[in-house]
């Protein structure tokens, strides 16, 4: 990461990239408002941190007045993709998005950092993927310790890229697809979907995945879980190698097309967001596999999202749940796909269950997919104003819609000393289910 | 600079707080202001008091330009770093000292931000009533050094009315107190006011005394719709001389209106020339009658259509289209000024239908939306700053415009300050005995002229 790479030289690499970059970098008045509520800019206080200061970095390399440097990508680097800045921008900039090409424009230019590489060479492998993670699984325990009663774990020996005293998941011994067949067949049913487990569900949070079959069956509704899916792609994606992300991308499409299923379910914000807007967005100029991915894209809901405006659920077979739960939002549910009044009805339904907001639910937890990663320490930060937040409300469980805010939450109710649960909406919901048959 | 300064400044105030990347440098090369853009040399970052006093005293004897810089939102070029240099950041002197219950006074630092504050002392029931556009982002120091205003300055007034007294260090590093918490103070020449509004060029603020004020209990707004201009400007002049001072009074011209319906479609004619949207707040009965009189001035006025807000949704409702005016607009083109030249408030009308016949000849977009309460116009300019072409005609209408203000006995400024963007106009308004004198103040308080160099009196 030494060598200095100008402008020139990417213009030069890949010039589409950039064309209409320099209009949208230009639409930024440089007004500051993102500054508000950019969760980074808040703990770093620079300007390289903020939204402004990323693309008017942008906007230098693209003049030639900087170089794409390694603080180029450092700075592109300290963004968890919130999308805050783009919903408050007066101007209607994409500001995330920006960010994101800035972050593939340094991979064209400078490659992938070396650890990234190697991961999503792994990524790309769906066996050798599957099968290195059935490993972590099941030697899971020697390398983590468990913390008991929760579904945590505390690393036990430094692992690359990973904070010594970080509360990770462990890997399920047995991934949710190994613990079912591939249709989960129900009496007379309703509909057929597939569902998009993703990875974290099917590999780590496999009880999220339970929560989610138990759910639907109660509904009537057959669920598959196409055995050849793979990851969505958003951490490739997101790291700025759009070709790897398509790679997976089309795998998944071409999977779930074959199926003809009614409706498509996933259990998390950013995988429903992966197949509603980014795989359109990446085939828009494909004509063959746009029509495909628009037709998926379409039948896509987030689980929560699916059962109450599709399904529309029978609330008279809940059971009670006595619980103070208060709610967090991932950004990719609240600005993503804007998905945060179901989860609430979700919960609203549940009798017994007293629910209670907190303050800015829908402020980012820290986690940003792999930003916490490469940033443990700031998303720490960000996330210890989340668990204040939580621990104001007095509930006894915080729940969201996403793996991976989950175990960031977890681990931040963890560090903080508090005994919190800190699940799923729709294990919550499973739990009424249950309660419910034992009326 | 060189090294051994760069040095000198990590001394004073650790490694970490002072920046020399280019990457760096070339974040802090702007501010909110189009076409103005130069790289410092070092972006410094002091904790407090102390190690700003140190910070200048070096500057100072090395003739080093010094650049305040608080969040960056201003609209004059005020804290580019025209001359390289240093950028002095104060964000981190970001606590509230003290809410004094008593005196109704805040003792703040100038990186606190304005919001902030105003959440601070909300749950007491107080105000700190200066809200610019950028209130959730702006500095206290920014703001009282810019001389900020906002929606409610009709009423309440700019920055300067509420700052009673300040701590700063002058340009050779002396710590200076000026003011206090006395409600009567003509002690001596008002160095507060003069230091208010004095955009960094003659001190850096590090701490504000400031007036707060009981929050209104009650709030009303109403929006009318005018098909003729003229009616407009004689409904302001009749709420005004029916003695109502009413917190907002917003006027927004038919090619913002147009502008906002395209963009918002909040259901305004697309024919009108004028909305003017009005709230009146305080006590709850006295804001019934208030509101009912300003129905009145209306209606006797010809608005053509007038709404009242009965409830905080409707009252949200009527606010969308004055909230939408700058997005729309500046969603327009890449380039936006937003421009801040202000008229007597009789004179409105007459400002408006003239910045629209400027913008007629030139070929330039330009929406007039603005404070029409106190005269406080912001004629918005939308257009490309890559194309050299159209900026000829930019400039061209911006001259034109800001020497009719000027003719109407208006001012170049209302609120944004004159930084470097006015600075072409300054001596047309004020003639050069004022001129001069206030670059005998600039000379008298700094005069190796290390701060902010070049802007508000220009090079002296
Ligand atoms: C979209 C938009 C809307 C706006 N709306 C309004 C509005 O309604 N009303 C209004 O008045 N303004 C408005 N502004 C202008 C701007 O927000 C204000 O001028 C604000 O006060 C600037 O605060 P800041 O902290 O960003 O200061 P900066 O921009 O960082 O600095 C402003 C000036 O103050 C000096 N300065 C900063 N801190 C100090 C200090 N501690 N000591 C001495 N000098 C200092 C700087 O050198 C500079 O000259 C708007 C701007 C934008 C982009
Ligand atoms: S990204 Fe949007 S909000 Fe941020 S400075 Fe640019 S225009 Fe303003
Ligand atoms: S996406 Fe979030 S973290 Fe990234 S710049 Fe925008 S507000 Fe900041
Ligand atoms: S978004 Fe996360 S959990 Fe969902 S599939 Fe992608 S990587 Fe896996």
């Amino acid at each position: 990461m030494t060598e200095k790479i100008t402008a020139k030289d990417i213009n030069e690499q890949d010039k589409a990239l950039l064309s209409d970059l320099q209009d949208a970098l230009a639409n930024c008045m440089k007004c500051g408002n993102c500054m508000e509520v950019c969760p980074v800019y808040k703990e770093v206080g620079k300007e390289a941190a903020v939204a402004r200061g990323k693309l008017s970095l942008m906007e230098g390399v693209l003049k030639g007045s900087i170089p794409l440097s390694a603080a180029f990508d450092a700075a592109m680097s300290k963004c968890v993709s919130c999308k805050a800045c783009t919903a408050k921008c007066p101007c209607g900039v994409p500001a995330d998005e920006l960010i994101l090409r800035g972050r593939q424009a340094a991979v064209k230019a400078r490659g992938l950092h070396p650890i990234k590489k190697k991961v999503f060479a792994l990524l790309k492998n769906r066996h050798l993927f599957d099968f290195s993670l059935r490993m972590a699984g099941i030697f899971g325990p020697l390398s983590f310790k468990k913390i008991p009663g929760k579904m945590a774990a505390l690393a036990r020996f430094p692992m690359p890229g990973m904070d010594y005293k970080r509360v990770t998941a462990p890997f399920a011994s047995t991934p949710l697809r190994s613990q079912y067949p591939e249709v989960i067949k129900v009496d007379r049913p309703t509909m057929r979907v597939g569902f998009f487990t993703g990875c974290t569900i099917n590999y780590i949070y496999t009880d999220v995945g339970q929560s989610v079959i138990n759910v639907l069956k109660e509904n009537n509704i057959e669920v598959t879980m196409p055995s050849m899916q793979h990851c969505c792609g958003t951490p490739v994606y997101m790291s700025g190698d759009v070709d790897s992300a398509k790679i997976l991308a089309k795998h998944n499409i071409e999977t779930f097309d074959s199926y003809n299923f009614d409706y498509i379910v996933s259990a998390c914000g950013s995988c429903t967001e992966a197949f509603r807007i980014e795989f359109p967005h990446l085939f828009h100029d494909d004509p063959k596999m746009s029509a495909m991915t628009e037709k998926l894209a379409k039948k896509t809901y987030e689980i929560s999202e699916f059962l109450i405006d599709v399904v529309k659920i029978d609330k008279t077979k809940l059971g009670p749940v006595n619980a103070t739960v208060t709610m967090h939002d991932p950004c990719h549910m609240a600005r993503g796909i804007k998905v945060t009044k179901q989860p609430r009805e979700v919960l609203k339904s549940i009798p017994g269950l007293h629910f209670v907001e907190m303050k800015a639910p829908d402020r980012c937890c820290g986690s940003g997919g792999s930003f916490s990663l490469g940033n443990y320490e700031l998303s720490r930060k960000i996330n210890d104003k989340k668990i204040a937040d939580i621990a104001s409300t007095n509930a006894d469980t915080v729940v969201t819609s996403c793996g991976t805010c989950r175990m960031h939450l977890t681990d931040g109710l963890f560090q903080n000393n508090m005994n919190q649960d800190a699940l799923h909406v729709i294990q919550v919901l499973d739990r009424s289910y249950k309660a419910g048959h034992q009326k | 600079m060189e090294k051994h300064h760069i040095n000198a400044l990590k001394e004073i105030v650790g490694e970490e707080n002072v920046l020399t990347s280019a990457e760096d440098l070339y974040c802090y090369s702007y501010d909110a202001t189009p076409g103005h853009a130069h790289m410092p040399d070092a972006v410094v970052s002091p904790a407090n008091t102390a190690e700003t006093s140190k910070i200048l005293k070096l500057a100072n004897e090395n003739h080093i330009p010094v650049y305040t810089r608080g969040s960056g939102t201003n609209l004059s070029a005020g804290c580019v770093p025209t001359k390289g240099g240093i950028v002095l950041l104060m964000t981190r002197l970001n606590k509230i000292l003290e809410v004094d219950l008593e005196n109704l006074v805040a003792v703040a630092e100038p990186g606190v931000i304005v919001a902030d504050l105003n959440k601070e002392i909300a749950s007491l029931g107080l105000i700190y009533p200066p809200d610019p556009g950028t209130v959730a982002t702006a500095t206290l120091g920014g703001t009282v050094a810019e001389n900020a205003g906002g929606l409610r300055g009709l009423k309440y007034g700019v920055s300067k009315h509420y700052v009673m007294g300040l701590e700063v260090v002058l340009a050779n590093g002396d710590i200076m107190n000026t003011g206090g918490k006395n409600v009567k103070d003509v002690s001596g020449y008002d160095m507060t006011k003069l230091f208010t509004g004095s955009e960094g060029t003659l001190c850096v603020i590090t701490k504000i005394i400031s007036k707060l004020v009981p929050a209104p209990e009650a709030k009303k707004a109403m929006m009318a719709i005018f098909k003729d201009l003229d009616n407009a400007g004689k409904a302001v002049s009749a709420i005004i001389a029916a003695k109502i001072i009413p917190a907002t009074l917003e006027i927004m011209d038919n090619a913002t209106i147009r502008t906002v319906e395209d963009y918002a479609k909040v259901g305004l004619p697309l024919d009108a020339e004028a909305v003017l949207l009005i709230e009146v707040d305080g006590n709850p009965i006295v804001v019934e009658k208030e509101a009912e009189k300003v129905m009145e001035a209306l209606k006797a006025n010809h608005a053509d259509l007038v709404q009242i807000a009965k409830d905080d949704a409707e009252r949200d409702k009527l606010w969308a289209a004055r909230r939408a005016a700058l997005p729309a607009l500046a969603k327009l083109r890449p380039t936006t000024y937003v421009e801040d030249a202000t008229v007597p408030r009789n004179k409105v009308p007459d400002f408006l239908r003239e910045v629209s016949s400027i913008a007629k000849k030139h070929n330039v977009t330009i929406g007039t939306f603005g404070h029409a309460g106190d005269g406080n116009m912001h004629p918005t300019i939308v257009c490309d700053i890559r194309i050299p072409e159209e900026m000829e005609r930019v400039y061209q209408a911006m001259d034109e415009m800001f020497k009719a203000a000027i003719a109407l006995g208006g001012t170049l400024s209302g609120e944004h300050g004159i930084g470097l963007g006015k600075l072409p106009w300054m001596e047309q308004q004020h003639g050069l005995v004022t001129m001069n004198a206030m670059r005998s103040i600039k000379r008298a308080l700094d005069p190796n002229l290390i701060l902010n160099p070049g802007k508000l009196v220009g090079e002296c």
